[in-house]
């Protein structure tokens, strides 16, 4: 009943669109269709391969002739700027519906010409998502498409073929060929897609049937080296699976070559972020504030692996009110054992350099930057090793504590690791040696080199550095008076 | 056997070869940490009528996404992750124990042509480590651009780091083959620098950003005098800073920001959470700041440079503690704050005080503005123009709508802020 009501007010028509994306054609009738006064609700816009209108009256493919002829075909249809814009991107949409509600917006847009800035409209904010839906398809299809070169064993004289195969949501393929061809303009290439497929040359862009997956290559050797990029690029610490999924849709995956191993990365994130938690953790409570308590503490410090060798902690010794610090680089295989600072050869260069200089070694707090003796077993002897950087700047923590309770006036480091365990980086000796450096609690640093270097030495070489080594140790002496005079005013 | 030989065998038995596909891994490894990885904004080019491949058209084009959410756009690598800097945040630091390994700039084209060819990225982000000298270094980085351009034609992007300790002649070289240059502030404060980066100095950094922004001003009104001056990276300059190693807060951070960006004409200001990195040094703070505290600074940023905040007004809006609240956006805060602002008429209002309204972009207010002249805006009319209106309705008025006293409420912010998710098992 319904149908025959219709039928009294006029006919209906279906338009047989030639290509989904034909908007020139879709164009071209609409404004035939304005100029004869048809509403939306008559006419049927056909795609290849659509159900057309039982009732309608046929369009092109079938009887051009049956639509309807304007009177005058010179009379004005309006569209605006934006309208025409968006309409030209809303046509490759895949919505069957989209000819129509261009349709709808076209014959409405001659009634209300500005219709298209009201935003809050249902029939305006469904053209500007398929506008948007169809553009961020094919920027997405810019993104993900992804070439692999074809082996021709037959011609190795022919230029290299690039072959992708890719699944756009919507009718782009046509649209995009132009991104392709100016970024990839010197390269022989094919874009292999369900819906159609391009092929460039250099020269011309030439269009093709639909393909399937199977038409293109299955894979490429530098996609190791793009999984093993996109592998390390990944940052474990901070995973935010989301903010992935939100810009590449798992639909995209299955013809992506790195997609593969988004499941082993996400799964593995976790582990190793806590693995370098785990290894760059120092246990550490409150700062001890007396110094037996750091001398009980230390014994127990496994914050580096030197505390996990066959040793003993030695504490530092000295008056808690010294006025001079002097900081070595790590207990010996002699102080080890008798768990006192520089009592070994080493020592011994140091008791005679301090003697010479008339510096009383009792007056002064001796400790080392790292309290543990760190080894390598050879046979029966215990050979010492050099702590590394991050072990100094991990025990600086018991050096800072000592420090914080003695308050020495000035701190003496010998050596290159006692340095560092005070300032937190490596100097070089023979600059930084002769002048004060400020630390950051008021007192002054002076580094001089280690007495064992010394001991390495021989000839004209130790004669030198020998003088070197008394100079700083009277330079340390005279300063050391003048600071006591200062606070003795 | 000459010297020479002997010399060269030595280095190879303390250095084990490494193919191509190892020095990636380690060298995509060391580069992660930065954060920048865009390819937008440059001059428009594309390959037609040269010899090799590239295309730039305004819009960056993310070809990838990691499991971190970042994105990958360009290919983003060091030369080498030797260096003779031991800045305690880095990975690549002196001090540090990380596996080494070295790139040629051959090497390095090379790879970029093979994958830009594939259509897996837009172009080559290339850092360093420091070897040698700063002005070696950079040297070399500038001759793998140099490969790239002159040698294959390549027109994609390419994003140079540039070492503000080397010759300023190669900086300006580096300009001349990139798109965009960037030199790092590191941290937000002079102290912070001192301290965790020892090698390195504010005022040079500051000295070098400078030098870039002079030349980029200078070859723009070179461009409008004679059009074949040559560009000096089109895509601007940008820098980076770590947040969450140093004691820094949120107010500092977006100061040194907006000083940075009316200062040296930046682009960007990209942060980067301080994340652990494999043999951290002790100096460290174990614990990595909330991943959210950087996306509060980056939504802080947007309000800077597209809502009409000043750097005064965003500072206002953090906590006693000079940070942002993590569970509400700064906007929200300082709405929040600032209640007598509020109701807005989103019939009436101008474009500045309605980007004002938490819950309101500003594609939402181009269209408010745009409807409005057609037709008396209702409650139902925003809510099709936003994501939600529950949290817009306190702020605004409509035809239909007064907030009454839900502005007013001392709970609105408990009703406003996203619920409480369920506690995270590993938290940081």
């Amino acid at each position: 009943m319904t149908a025959l009501q219709h039928v009294n007010f006029g006919a209906y028509y279906a338009v047989h669109l030639p290509e989904p994306d034909d908007f020139a054609f879709w164009r071209e009738r609409a404004r035939q269709l304005v100029q004869c006064d048809i509403p939306p609700d008559r006419v049927n816009w056909v795609e290849p391969g659509g159900a057309s209108d039982l009732f309608a009256q046929e369009g092109p493919a079938r009887s051009e002739k049956r639509l309807p002829v304007p009177d005058d075909p010179g009379c004005p249809v309006r569209a605006s700027k934006r309208f025409m814009q968006i309409a030209k991107t809303a046509a490759h949409h895949s919505d069957p519906e989209r000819f129509s509600l261009l349709y709808r917006l076209l014959w409405r847009l001659q009634s209300s010409p500005r219709m298209m800035e009201d935003k809050a409209d249902t029939d305006v904010r469904r053209v500007e998502e398929l506008e948007k839906a169809v553009r961020r398809d094919a920027h997405k299809m810019h993104a993900f498409v992804r070439f692999r070169r074809v082996e021709n064993a037959d011609e190795p004289e022919a230029p290299e073929h690039y072959v992708a195969w890719f699944e756009p949501d919507h009718h782009i393929l046509r649209r995009e060929a132009g991104f392709f061809v100016r970024r990839f303009a010197n390269m022989h290439w094919s874009i292999l897609t369900p819906r159609g497929s391009l092929h460039w040359d250099t020269k011309v862009l030439c269009e093709g049937p639909p393909a399937q997956k199977s038409d293109a290559p299955s894979g490429d050797p530098a996609e190791d080296l793009w999984r093993k990029y996109y592998a390390s690029t990944f940052n474990p610490a901070r995973l935010k699976i989301g903010a992935m999924l939100k810009e590449m849709p798992k639909k995209y995956w299955k013809n992506m070559p790195e997609a593969a191993l988004i499941p082993e990365l996400i799964a593995g994130a976790q582990q190793r972020e806590s693995a370098m938690v785990a290894e760059g953790k120092a246990d550490y409570a409150a700062q001890p504030d007396t110094l037996e308590a750091i001398s009980k503490a230390i014994h127990a410090c496994r914050n580096c692996p030197i505390g996990s060798l066959e040793n003993h902690a030695v504490m530092g010794e000295g008056p808690q009110d010294a006025a001079l610090m002097i900081v070595g680089e790590q207990p010996g295989d002699q102080e080890d054992l008798a768990g006192r600072p520089f009592v070994g050869p080493a020592g011994q260069v140091l008791d005679a350099a301090l003697e010479a200089t008339g510096i009383d070694r009792r007056a002064a707090y001796v400790t080392n930057a790292v309290k543990h003796f760190k080894y390598v077993q050879r046979g029966k002897r215990r050979l010492h090793q050099t702590p590394t950087a991050k072990e100094v700047d991990t025990c600086r923590w018991w050096q800072e504590a000592e420090r914080a309770i003695v308050k020495p006036k000035l701190v003496l480091a010998l050596g290159a690791s006692a340095a560092r365990g005070l300032l937190g980086k490596t100097v070089n000796i023979s600059r930084s040696r002769g002048s004060p450096i400020p630390l950051d609690d008021g007192s002054e640093l002076w580094v001089t080199a280690h007495p064992s270097y010394l001991l390495r030495l021989d000839g004209a070489a130790k004669a030198q550095q020998e003088q070197l080594f008394v100079a700083d140790l009277a330079a340390v002496k005279a300063r050391l008076e003048e600071l006591a005079q200062k606070s003795g005013q | 056997m000459t010297l020479g030989e002997s010399v060269v065998r030595t280095y190879k038995e303390q250095m084990p070869a490494l193919d191509t596909i190892q020095k990636l891994e380690i060298l995509a490894d060391a580069a992660k940490y930065d954060a920048s990885c865009a390819s937008s904004g440059t001059a428009k080019r594309n390959s037609k009528g040269g010899k090799g491949v590239g295309s730039t058209e305004g819009m960056g084009i993310c070809h990838a996404y990691a499991p971190d959410g970042r994105c990958i756009s360009l290919l983003k690598i060091l030369l080498t992750n030797h260096c003779i800097f031991d800045c305690h945040y880095c990975v690549n630091r002196k001090s540090s124990n990380v596996r080494r390994a070295r790139f040629t700039p051959q090497e390095v084209a090379d790879l970029t042509l093979t994958f830009y060819r594939r259509n897996y990225i837009e172009g080559l982000f290339l850092s360093s480590g420091i070897i040698k000298s700063s002005d070696f270094t950079m040297e070399q980085m500038v001759e793998t651009a140099r490969i790239l351009r002159e040698d294959h034609d390549f027109r994609g992007y390419i994003h140079l780091k540039t070492i503000p300790e080397a010759d300023p002649q190669l900086v300006h070289q580096a300009g001349l083959y990139a798109d965009r240059v960037s030199i790092n502030v590191e941290l937000p404060t002079d102290a912070g620098l001192t301290r965790l980066a020892p090698d390195k100095n504010a005022l040079q950094i500051e000295g070098a950003m400078g030098g870039v922004k002079s030349a980029i001003i200078q070859a723009k009104d070179e461009r409008k005098r004679f059009k074949h001056a040559p560009r000096f990276a089109p895509g601007g300059q940008s820098t980076q800073m770590i947040v969450g190693a140093d004691a820094a807060t949120d107010a500092d951070i977006v100061g040194k920001a907006s000083r940075l960006y009316t200062g040296f004409k930046l682009r960007r200001v990209y942060y980067s959470a301080f994340s652990p990195i494999p043999d951290a040094s002790a100096v460290l703070p174990l614990k990595r700041p909330p991943l959210m505290r950087e996306h509060r600074l980056y939504q802080s940023d947007w309000l800077m440079r597209f809502y009409g905040f000043a750097p005064r007004e965003v500072m206002q809006a953090t906590g006693a503690d000079g940070n942002l609240p993590l569970d509400i956006d700064p906007k929200l805060a300082w709405a929040l704050k600032f209640r007598e602002q509020y109701p807005v008429d989103v019939n009436r209002s101008s474009r500045e005080m309605l980007l004002r309204v938490p819950g309101l972009g500003t594609r939402a207010v181009s269209q408010i503005l745009a409807s409005r002249r057609h037709r008396t805006l209702r409650l139902d009319d925003v809510a099709k123009l936003t994501v939600s209106i529950t949290k817009v309705r306190p702020f605004i008025e409509t035809a239909d709508w007064r907030p009454v006293m839900l502005t007013d409420r001392a709970d609105l912010r408990s009703l406003l802020a996203p619920k409480q998710e369920q506690l995270e098992l590993f938290a940081a």
